[in-house]
């Protein structure tokens, strides 16, 4: 399915059609949709007169960009070292258990989409999960199941 | 008045005035902080509901409310504090409000459940002062955080904002600044600490007229978030010593680098260049002084390497942010070729102080080599995490056990991580050194951005080691090879170790392994790469022989090593384990024992996690 890249062109005049603006709009057209789409990249390629490979290696670089479709919901858990000493991998993997998806990856009915990030910055509030851009702070495993539930379409609530 | 340089100052001046003129700081003033912290616990929320309660009680009129930046008490947020006796309410809720409107506005009382208590004492606290956590430090960047209104340019002149902009851009010159600071012995807050005065001094005397300074708020490292909380507090700060170093510099355009994970920073440090602009402060002329000078938000999008500066310069030119060789330095050659100057974010906060109060005021502050304060943000296994500022030369055991307020368990700390990815772990008998430049590097580790990271017994060490050789490895850029491909043999040993497939000798080749990136790096990421193994093999060897020789993981932390079992003398039989467990590796009758069958058991903790008893533990 091809995606409607109309807001490309809207997003380069933003930053004009210098190198410097490869970045910034790349980063605008991840927030438009949520990654980017092959034909947005061919486009931004053949405006700014960047070449096609020069694009995907600053693409593949960074990583906040994604060059695969994401989920609905985008589940981030931080990974810094205060969230990692307060146990942030046990919350990971039970992520990964209830939605069978590893980190980087998109659930099959594109609900879900687990990603890792090296340091948030809410430290204090260790370990963190954010889910569309709320915070969870000092979550805990027995805590996932019924947090990721109410994001869930078919509910599925831990029984207690 | 004919003279154009004291038009644009009077307007501002005259702006000053007026707002003095109608600011009683004897009206209460009810706080919100909200940085990204509290924002996380609720605390938009909770100033909506205040709102709402002073109109619905009709308080209106005898009362301000309004947000504030980080107060960097994150532990118990939502902080709120009720100005001017600084009333100090913690973890408050939305359902508080009324109270605090009814009672504290309106009566004066103070509402004793909302007190922040002692964990140590166990004693109440009223005033935000007495706090442990707040009395030991010495706030300078820090200090109007929890005052001014982070999005108003007035609150920021009420406080004295821009006076230091309007004495160097009018009354000094270039060279005068740069002796200031110089004279201020200030250096740089990046971590590395190279003197900030000299760097400028550098740049200035490049030749070319088109130059450019940046600033840096690509932080990193994991576990620090002074910079975040700094321009989410007090945007203006950092902005007035941006456009001090600018004309001392002699730049004309400013970039500031920030991080896209930090959403509240970019759009307050946005709201306050608008504002900048408006007012005279930025662009064409500012203050008269005919000096141009703007600047661009540019966002980094997720690559630690970027902090670096000469990929970060590659970053915002719009490549990969790959580290170049250096000499020629950024200060000859930086970014699109041109003299360029880049400094931390509290580099450049840290000047309109030093302008305002003169380099001997500053200087007298901290160690002999190291001077002025430094904010660490203070994070792990402790009591106050949050963000403090204290003068250089703290030692390590004032800063933990006194403003950190020690161990929130009874589980003893063992040590602290310093510098993020590039630092090193510091052990608890060493905790008597002061907190300086030097003594951190002696003892193998950095100061970094200010990341200290406090971890107790049931931390293990070699686990940490892997955690941060795992970060290298990822974000390694791949230009060289021994940082490439070194880290990640490094990061593979130390997977085997903690999976229980380590030999002997593994410990020497890591130490081999360590000196050869440390030589073949050409970047900072990986000469320094190898520090957290270095200093975890250094000070906790016995950890790395425990899981080599013993197949054991002291701390109970590393999964292939470890067996969950529950105590038959504390378990009651409640069944919440076994309700939890998803792989139905607990079983037993209600009322009777539950016992762990080890070969279903994935090791998850949730088991653990739910005890209300504390019957299961790691063996």
């Amino acid at each position: 399915m091809a995606e409607d890249i109309s807001k490309v062109d809207q997003i380069i005049d933003t930053y004009g059609l210098e190198q410097k603006g490869l970045i910034p709009v790349l980063l605008d057209i991840q927030t438009e949709y949520h990654y980017l789409p092959p034909e947005a990249i061919q486009h931004v390629s053949e405006r700014m007169n960047i070449p096609m490979i020069q694009v995907y290696q600053v693409a593949s670089f960074y990583k906040v960009f994604s060059l695969e479709p994401r989920g609905k919901h985008i589940i981030t858990v931080c990974m810094g070292t205060a969230c990692h000493v307060r146990g942030s991998t046990m919350l990971v993997d039970q992520i990964s258990r209830v939605l069978h998806v590893e980190p980087g990856e998109t659930t099959s009915d594109m609900q879900f989409t687990l990603e890792e990030v090296n340091c948030l910055g809410a430290c204090a509030l260790g370990p963190v999960m954010v889910i569309d851009g709320k915070y969870f702070g000092k979550m805990t495993v027995n805590k996932i199941e019924k947090t990721l539930s109410k994001y869930m379409e078919t509910e599925v609530v831990a029984n207690e | 008045m004919s003279n154009p340089t004291a038009n644009v100052k009077l307007a501002l001046e005259e702006l000053r005035a007026e707002l003095m003129a109608t600011y009683d700081p004897a009206k209460p003033c009810v706080t919100v902080c909200a940085g990204t912290g509290c924002c996380a616990s609720g605390a938009l929320e909770v100033k909506a509901a205040l709102d709402e309660e002073i109109k619905k009680q009709g308080a209106d009129v005898n009362v301000d409310i309004k947000i504030t930046g980080c107060r960097g008490f994150c532990e118990q947020g939502p902080l709120v504090a009720v100005l001017p006796s600084k009333i100090f309410y913690a973890k408050v809720k939305q359902t508080d409000a009324a109270q605090i409107i009814s009672k504290t506005i309106l009566k004066g009382e103070v509402i004793d459940k909302l007190l922040y208590k002692d964990p140590v004492t166990g004693e109440k606290i009223i005033h935000e002062n007495d706090i442990p956590f707040y009395k030991e430090q010495h706030r300078i960047l820090l200090h109007d955080s929890g005052s001014i209104d982070p999005t108003s340019f007035e609150d920021y002149l009420i406080v004295g904002g821009y006076k230091a902009l309007a004495k160097a851009l009018l009354t000094m010159q270039p060279d005068e600044i740069i002796d200031e600071v110089k004279n201020a012995g200030l250096g740089g807050r990046g971590g590395a600490g190279f003197p900030t005065g000299r760097k400028w001094e550098l740049c200035r005397q490049s030749p070319g007229t088109e130059k450019y300074v940046i600033i840096n708020a690509d932080e990193g490292d994991p576990g620090a978030f002074q910079d975040r909380s700094l321009i989410e507090a007090n945007p203006h700060s950092v902005l007035e010593g941006f456009i001090i170093g600018a004309f001392a510099i002699g730049a004309q355009h400013g970039y500031i680098y920030i991080r896209h994970e930090y959403p509240l920073a970019v759009e307050r440090i946005k709201i306050a260049i608008d504002k900048a602009r408006e007012h005279g402060i930025l662009g064409k002329n500012i203050l008269g002084s005919g000096f141009d000078f703007d600047v661009t938000v540019q966002m980094g999008a997720g690559a630690f390497v970027c902090g670096e500066e000469t990929a970060l310069m590659a970053s915002i030119e719009g490549f990969l942010g790959e580290p170049k060789a250096r000499p020629p330095y950024p200060a000859q050659s930086g970014l699109w070729g041109k003299p360029t100057n880049i400094n931390n974010v509290k580099t450049w906060a840290t000047v309109p102080y030093i302008i305002n109060k003169g380099a001997a005021w500053y200087s007298q502050m901290g160690t002999e080599t190291s001077k002025g304060t430094t904010i660490f943000s203070l994070v792990g296994k402790i009591n106050n995490t949050g963000l403090v500022e204290v003068p250089m030369g703290i030692s390590l055991r004032d800063l933990i056990e006194k403003v950190g307020g020690g161990s929130p368990s009874d589980k003893k700390l063992k040590a602290v991580q310093t510098g993020g990815p590039s630092g090193g772990c510091i052990p608890e008998s060493l905790w008597d050194v002061p907190v300086d430049y030097k003594s951190l590097g002696k003892l193998g580790s950095i100061m970094g951005s200010g990341g200290m990271i406090v971890m107790d017994e049931s931390t293990c060490m070699v686990d940490i080691a892997r955690y941060f050789l795992n970060f290298s490895r990822f974000e390694s850029c791949g230009k060289c090879t021994a940082c490439r491909e070194g880290v990640t043999r490094m990061y593979e040993i130390l997977d085997y170790i903690t999976r229980g497939y380590g030999q002997e000798g593994d410990i020497d080749q890591l130490e081999e392994l360590c000196k050869s990136i440390k030589a073949g790096s050409l970047c900072g990421l990986g000469q320094t790469a190898p520090n957290p193994v270095l200093t975890t093999i250094k000070y906790f060897r016995e950890e790395y022989e425990a899981h080599i020789r013993d197949k054991t993981c002291p701390a109970g932390v590393c999964k292939e090593l470890i067996t969950f079992y529950i105590l038959p003398d504390k378990c009651t039989g409640c069944s919440l384990c076994a309700r939890y467990c998803s792989d139905q590796a607990i079983t037993g009758e209600k009322g009777g024992l539950y016992v762990i069958d080890s070969d279903k058991c994935q090791r998850c903790g949730v088991c653990r996690e739910v005890c209300n008893f504390d019957a299961v533990v790691v063996r």
